[in-house]
């Protein structure tokens, strides 16, 4: 290369640059008029009256899916698309834990409850035009439970399954089996109270047998099912593409067009993004965001059955926290109405028990531990531990937001102070979230941690024997909480199939959990979540994952 | 020229080979089985063991570290724990998007900052100079996160002039064939997303490109006011050249050198403001990549971004080098 070319590159690149000036202040003179209308759908159709409505909805939300078979994931994320693509034999009624027929149609149940037998929705099919029938229902469940399927893919696990159905050796279904094309039948080998409510879960969504023999691995990127939507396309960490099933069973239904769901992981810009009218429907809204939400006409907030805990735990395997009486003390040192009102902007109310009020089987009769200091440091005293407790020790407050916790670590620095007060002394960690939930599984580093859960079915259980019972040790029981007397109650919950029985028996396992306190329940937040004024139909989902078929655009 | 390329490719043998050895490590570095750490603890023993298989774990380490370099030769930079798609194609549109902002974020800081610096040298200590100093002062020392909410609050929420996240305008999208939307947009005659797509590039590629612009703002001020003293420079004026043709021709020569180490070095620089930038502005780009892999440990991929980003630096050297050589001759015959 010569130097007088070179230059003459340079002269070029300058020249770029003036156009380039002159480009950007033309178009800022222009764009005012709804240059930008191209990008923002709803203000093209105000400044130019629509020949149609707006058919495509945009959703915004702070991550990615981790993988689109529904089987194989137990993050949200992914829970949250694979529940527009698949149905499950049953499915909750929007908006609520309700079970009600999805794919099944009608069901009965044998005497002893070892039988369930499913009438099977006729002139289903898959998106890839291959019928629905008994014999797919039991391909996809034969999947899940035999450990040496043929299409269980290197590195997966079929995780929920395996909690809500039993891991391989103490499997809850014996067997599922075709009748004949339209009605199947499922064999217990012991009986299980949670069971509709399980088989609701958007996690066992039938897959289409075919699709699944032909895509093998592949299938996780593009799942087939009998859903609303049929999924389109996955450009990964930026957007996932659905489109509307022409056949789907719902007649009508969807309303929509097309579904794209983009991950913006910042909340704020998220938030940008939505008052600029590039998503339609956004969720996770911080608390901090909510005033300028309902100071924007052209937004709504909509707001999510309360369904959580965000809790404190104690690690049972460290000295004191062994002690019930030091965990009592503390438990009277945590200012929860304080916290509430100081981070999250009152959507949210101060926890009593594990379980949320919203729950059947709440026991409401239970008195929380009343903030009070001077009680604290009597028990702690009554603990032999009168000048407060001897050494400093490990917090672990949460390093990214969670729908239970907007912001952990500014919640333990107060907890932090209270402690204080009553001579405990805390130093607040937080690794980042791998790590975190590693370590707190473990048991090891942590004295104390702050953790949360959101239900995935509407059954007690799923809170108390899931996070508290000794079984969930190592899983969920992050506190290495174990009382055989709970243990008991709760098993016999599991097996008693009358409702009301089961309600007494749950409400006597939140007496027993008050009084050993392996944790200081914080607080039950109503998720925030926030769409254009135009968006109806968006019925929110107390597991977290909502279909989006109703929703339209006014 | 040509044998200086030569030399100079041969010299990059090297350090490639010293970075995959690195790169290599990071795993075996960590104190603890590798396939626990990458699995975590709640893995199965099962699972482990296909994990070990699978990475080869149970070689020693220096048939493992051949494994690794012949597959790097095929292209085949293995596979993603959490999505289990082999990398060299998982990663392929993400580096198409990085490689978009960055030329984006690198034309607005070369065409401004230099342009900037040259004005301000040439019309030194006049209102223009001192304006574009204090901007280029106010440019290193702001956070890229904040600029960018800045941005978007300003230019998208309250003008409404650009779209504050995305590459394009999601609702009615043009195929991606080479991932660079700039071009896919025109491949597919599509010039109305072509607009889009630049509009969307605009606020991210200022927020990424604003202290590369700064600095080069300024290194191309101090870099032509010592030309501009120079004799040559002097007779040039002398001998009635116009202002314009004596500083852009003359005296932007000899200027540029050290300003040229700048851009080489500030564009190896973008990769790191890159992933806040992608952040907040939703680009799905290599920075989020490599960060959400650390986020769920997926080691495979780290380490394939991680040496992916050291290749492009190292690339961008050899770039700067070429381009040193071919400005002053005097370079390439030391």
């Amino acid at each position: 290369m010569r130097v007088k070319s070179w230059s003459s590159v340079v002269l070029a690149l300058m020249l770029c640059g003036v156009v380039i000036l002159a480009g950007c202040s033309g178009s800022k003179g222009s764009s005012n008029n709804g240059a930008t209308g191209t990008d923002t759908g709803g203000k093209t159709e105000t400044a130019n009256p629509p020949q149609s409505t707006q058919d495509t909805l945009i959703v915004g939300r702070g991550g990615d899916s981790a993988s689109l078979d529904p089987a194989i994931v137990t993050d949200g994320e992914s829970l949250k698309i694979t529940h527009q693509v698949f149905d499950s034999l049953l499915e909750y009624k929007e908006g609520t834990t309700e079970v009600q027929g999805s794919l099944a149609e009608s069901w009965t149940v044998s005497e002893d409850g070892l039988k369930y037998t499913f009438k099977l929705r006729q002139g289903v099919k898959f998106h890839d035009g291959t019928d629905f029938n008994a014999d797919a229902v039991v391909f996809n469940f034969t999947r899940w439970s035999d450990p040496k399927s043929e299409y269980k893919f290197e590195g997966d696990s079929f995780d929920y399954y395996d909690s809500m159905f039993g891991p391989d050796g103490k499997r809850i279904i014996k067997e599922a089996k075709a009748v004949d094309a339209n009605t199947v039948e499922f064999t217990l080998n012991q009986p299980q109270a949670p069971f509709l409510q399980n088989l609701a879960m958007s996690s066992f969504g039938i897959a289409s047998p075919a699709a699944i023999q032909e895509k093998k691995e592949n299938f996780k990127n593009e799942p087939v099912g009998t859903g609303p939507f049929v999924f389109k396309e996955w450009k990964r960490n930026d957007s996932i593409t659905l489109e509307k099933n022409p056949s789907y069973w719902r007649e009508e239904l969807p309303k929509l067009n097309r579904v794209i769901v983009r991950s913006i992981p910042d909340n704020s810009a998220r938030f940008n993004a939505l008052q600029s009218g590039e998503i339609d429907l956004m969720e996770d809204l911080s608390p901090d965001d909510l005033a300028t939400l309902e100071g924007n006409p052209n937004l709504q907030k909509i707001e999510r059955p309360s369904n959580n805990v965000g809790y404190v735990g104690f690690n049972l395997k460290q000295k004191p926290f062994d002690d019930v009486k030091v965990r009592q003390a503390l438990s009277h040192a945590v200012n929860k109405q304080a916290i509430i009102e100081a981070f999250f902007a009152g959507q949210a109310i101060p926890a009593v028990n594990p379980l949320p009020p919203s729950l059947w089987g709440y026991n409401d009769s239970i008195q929380d531990y009343e903030y009070d200091l001077e009680k604290a440091k009597q028990l702690l005293a009554e603990a032999g531990y009168p000048n407060g407790l001897p050494d400093e020790y490990t917090f672990y407050a949460m390093p990214v937001p969670r729908p239970y916790m907007p912001d952990g670590k500014k919640v333990a620095e107060v907890i932090q102070a209270d402690f204080e007060k009553i001579g405990v002394k805390v130093k607040i960690e937080s690794p980042e979230w791998a790590t975190y939930l590693d370590d707190a599984k473990a048991g090891e580093k942590a004295d104390i941690f702050m953790l949360g859960w959101t239900g995935d079915n509407g059954d007690p259980d799923n809170f108390l024997y899931t996070l508290l019972d000794k079984d969930a040790i190592p899983s969920n029981n992050y506190s290495y909480y174990a009382n055989d007397k709970l243990h008991e109650i709760l098993i016999a919950a599991q097996k008693e199939t009358e409702q009301s029985k089961r309600e007494e028996l749950y409400k006597q396992a939140q007496d027993i959990i008050k009084v050993d306190a392996p944790w200081v329940p914080l607080v039950h937040t109503t998720p925030l979540l926030a769409a254009k004024a135009n968006v109806k139909g968006f019925v929110p989902a107390p597991t977290g994952t909502e279909y989006y078929y109703n929703v339209y655009f006014e | 020229m040509k044998s200086y390329i030569l030399k100079r490719l041969f010299i990059m043998v090297p350090v490639l080979i010293g970075m995959t050895m690195i790169v290599f490590s990071i795993i075996h570095a960590i104190p603890g089985d590798p396939a626990e750490t990458i699995l975590g603890q709640k893995a199965t023993e099962q699972s482990k063991e296909a994990l070990r298989e699978q990475l080869g774990l149970h070689n020693p380490w220096y048939q493992q570290y051949f494994t690794y370099i012949g597959d790097l030769l095929q292209g085949d930079l293995g596979q993603s724990i959490r999505t289990k798609v082999p990398i060299a194609e998982e990663i392929t549109p993400y580096l198409a998007a990085t490689a978009e902002l960055t030329f984006a974020a690198m034309a607005f800081a070369i065409i401004f900052g230099v342009n900037a610096g040259i004005i301000s040298a040439w019309k030194q200590n006049s209102w223009f100079d001192y304006i574009s100093m204090l901007v280029a002062l106010i440019g290193v020392s702001m956070p890229i996160f904040w600029l960018g909410l800045m941005e978007q609050w300003i230019f998208s929420l309250e003008l409404q002039w650009l779209p504050s996240i995305g590459r394009m305008n999601q609702r009615d999208p043009v195929e991606a064939v080479t991932n660079l939307y700039l071009l896919d947009s025109i491949l597919a005659g599509r010039f109305d997303q072509l607009w889009t797509v630049i509009k969307h590039l605009i606020l991210p590629s200022v927020a990424l490109g604003t202290i590369p612009m700064a600095v080069i703002a300024r290194m191309t001020r101090s870099s032509m006011l010592e030309v501009m003293n120079s004799d040559y420079v002097r007779t040039a004026k002398a001998k009635g050249l116009s202002q314009f043709f004596v500083v852009y021709k003359h005296a932007l020569k000899n200027a540029f050198i050290p300003v040229l180490t700048v851009i080489g070095l500030q564009t190896g620089a973008l990769l790191g403001g890159a992933v806040l930038t992608e952040t907040i502005f939703a680009w799905p780009g290599v920075g989020r990549y490599i960060y959400e892999a650390i986020s769920s440990r997926d080691y495979p991929v780290i380490q394939s971004g991680i040496l992916i980003i050291a290749f492009v630096f190292v690339f961008i050297n050899l770039i700067v080098d070429l381009l040193y050589a071919a400005v002053d001759p005097r370079i390439r015959y030391r």
